[in-house]
């Protein structure tokens, strides 16, 4: 985004001195040439840029986002700096419905077959063998399962990218197309991402893809153009059982952040050290 | 999928880095290689490799202009490639690429130009019309081929070899940095990793010189120099075996620690990778060469000229496969297991026509080889140029 015009070209404008007076009437005309052509091209210039800070205002406009500087008081819209997301996801109470992950499809037009949400359905036996699926990443729900082995243990597992505070993904970008903002939400640039993949490689959860369309990397927003302007993200209105919750960690009193605060959760590979933002309540040492 | 050990994470059902990302290793660890090689005869010295030192510089040039097309090959969007020098993150590995890359351009265009200086002079003297003047061109207006001017030449050399070392362990060194620094994939995340691959690229790269030169020297109907061909059997026996113990010594200490990573790893080079890693890395690209290299090595009295020439080509043969599955195996194989480590994706083979597609790999790949037959053409690679440099007066050509 363009913040400041560029200077105008200044030029000499003293006045010619008595013994160079000789070359004035050639040195005046270049001289006036030059002044011309600046004025010609700062009004251009300034030009392009007003109608480009008027698009940028239009578009701001359009996904309801109000654009301001970093740590700037809040100018009637969405706030940033008063925002912190945590995500918490109750795995004790996750039925493998699908609907997050439909609903995640529907609102952001997921590709077939890529997922920015999906859920996983993890079956345990008494003997520690653990059977794992996520058939369309869930999107159709799960078919009732008969098993030889005696299950102990068996759960729903919704996963979405952990939108960590130290991203690999952030980190390994070579053109700075993957960010994250200030309230806490990892997102991509489509029109600066090259597609190399590394940011895909880089992700220790599976949770970025390469669009098959825009061969751009892809992933959860957290439905960024929805939780700015106050609605919940689409994975979390949708769920019927509430296993899945949004928070900020900024306001006062705020559930999420209680809970995570006070109960025993627990994160993702913490090992990396990624300091994940998903966090889940009842997860097992089997999960990963 | 839903079978215990099978599981894939739902967006890890594709190979995302194809034969080209395995190219791109592949292609500078060439590029580095051959630098190396030549700057045992610029900087260290060695007299005796003294046939091969502008074939393996521009060689390496060659492989070097190679190198960006993988990476634009691969690229979802290339038009956009360059930003990556534009806005670079500095905090990525990859973006250092464009500078370590344009630096070493630099350095290995005026590095060969130095070199071959005195022969540009030579030849824009000898020559007519517009061969003359392109020549002229090229020797960028300095006619000076007198003693002092050479000395002087030979000192710039030995500085820019010298700094063209430590830039050839970086260009190399770092490509290895790309895969040992993402910490999601346990068969990539290893310090190792830049070692290894800088050793091989220079097994690679005294593999890819000797075949050059010995093919060079059969369609010139020159004679295969014997001192020198053995040196570079020396040295290339010396880094497969430094390469070849990492790569095992890598292996064992995770098959050892037997962590939580071998569990998919260990499979992954029994099954997946049999072939490529068991059998072409281990076996045929490397026991085989470092007994025939060994033999080379330890019994010259006792081989013919022909003997040497032929295991020395056979051997480069198949370090050049072994450097290339070594590739295949890192990159292919690191993206074989997902990252849930519990499954494995189908094995990938990449198509005849595609953008990563062998078609456009072999392209790639024999780039290089025309640019050194052109520029061969142009200047020679294998003359020695002394014996008949004339005065400084007499080299004038203007």
């Amino acid at each position: 985004m363009p913040t400041t015009r560029p200077d105008n070209p200044v030029l000499p404008d003293q006045p010619p001195t008595p013994d160079r007076r000789r070359d004035c009437d050639e040195a005046c005309d270049r001289r006036a040439f030059l002044k011309r052509g600046a004025r010609v091209v700062g009004a251009s210039v300034a030009t392009v840029v007003l109608f480009d800070l008027m698009e940028l205002e239009q578009m701001a406009e359009a996904s309801g986002v109000v654009t301001q500087p970093v740590g700037a008081a809040p100018a009637g819209g969405y706030d940033w700096t008063k925002h912190q997301y945590i995500y918490l996801i109750d795995l004790r109470k996750c039925i493998g419905c699908g609907s997050c992950v439909r609903a995640c499809s529907r609102e952001n037009d997921v590709p077939a077959g890529h997922f920015r949400t999906w859920v996983e359905r993890y079956e345990i036996s008494r003997t520690g063998e653990t059977m794992i699926e996520s058939p369309n990443g869930g999107l159709d729900g799960f078919e009732p399962v008969v098993t030889g082995e005696d299950i102990a243990k068996a759960f729903f597992f919704p996963k979405l990218c952990c939108h960590c505070t130290h991203t690999p993904c952030v980190q390994l970008c070579p053109v700075g197309a993957s960010y994250r903002t200030l309230d806490g939400v990892v997102l991509v640039d489509e029109t600066r991402c090259i597609g190399c993949g590394y940011c895909v490689q880089g992700c220790p959860y599976g949770s970025r893809f390469i669009h098959p369309e825009t061969h751009t990397a892809s992933k959860c927003t957290l439905c960024y153009h929805r939780i700015t302007r106050g609605l919940a993200t689409a994975c979390v209105e949708a769920c019927p059982v509430g296993a899945r919750r949004l928070g900020n960690a900024k306001k006062v009193g705020d559930e999420v952040a209680e809970i995570i605060a006070t109960q025993r959760v627990q994160v993702l590979q913490p090992e990396l050290l990624t300091e994940p933002n998903c966090y889940y309540l009842g997860l097992t040492m089997e999960a990963r | 999928m839903g079978e215990y050990g099978g599981y894939l994470f739902p967006n890890d059902l594709h190979i995302l880095w194809g034969l080209m990302i395995v190219m791109y290793p592949y292609v500078t660890g060439l590029v580095a290689g051959a630098f190396i090689l030549s700057s045992l005869y610029h900087v260290f010295n060695r007299d005796e490799l003294r046939p091969i030192g502008r074939l393996s510089l521009v060689a390496s040039l060659g492989f070097l202009l190679a190198a960006p097309l993988t990476l634009l090959l691969h690229l979802g969007h290339p038009e956009r490639g360059i930003n990556a020098m534009i806005t670079p993150n500095l905090s990525s590995a990859m973006a250092m690429f464009g500078f370590i890359y344009a630096g070493y351009l630099a350095l290995l265009v005026f590095e060969i130009w130095l070199v071959h200086r005195v022969d540009i002079i030579m030849l824009a003297a000898r020559s007519q019309g517009i061969k003359r003047s392109f020549y002229k061109l090229l020797a960028l207006g300095v006619y000076d081929v007198s003693k002092e001017a050479k000395a002087v030449d030979h000192r710039v050399l030995i500085v820019l070899a010298a700094i063209g070392i430590p830039g050839a362990a970086l260009l190399h060194g770092y490509v290895g940095f790309i895969f040992g620094a993402v910490k999601a994939n346990p068969w990539w995340s290893t310090p190792l990793m830049p070692i290894v691959f800088l050793c091989s690229a220079i097994v690679s790269g005294i593999a890819m010189v000797i075949i050059l030169y010995q093919i060079g020297m059969k369609f010139s109907g020159r004679g295969i120099d014997a001192p020198c061909m053995q040196s570079l059997a020396r040295w290339l026996w010396l880094f497969v075996i430094l390469t070849v113990s990492m790569e095992l010594l890598e292996i064992m200490t995770l098959a050892y620690e037997a962590a939580e990573e071998w569990q998919v790893i260990g499979p992954l080079l029994t099954n997946q990778l049999a072939f490529s890693f068991i059998g072409i890395q281990l076996v045929l690209g490397a026991m085989i060469p470092i007994i025939l290299l060994g033999i080379v090595v330890l019994m010259s009295p006792y081989l013919t000229d022909q003997i040497r020439n032929t295991l020395c080509f056979v051997s480069s043969l198949l370090l050049l496969m072994q450097v290339f599955a070594m590739r295949w195996n890192v990159v292919i194989g690191g993206q074989t297991f997902s990252k849930s480590l519990r499954g494995y994706r189908e094995a990938h083979k990449p198509e005849l026509f595609e953008k990563e597609g062998i078609a456009l790999a072999i392209v790639v790949f024999v780039i290089p080889l025309v640019f050194i037959i052109l520029f061969n053409r142009v200047l020679p690679l294998f003359e020695r140029a002394e014996k008949e440099t004339p005065d400084a007066t007499g080299a004038e050509p203007c």
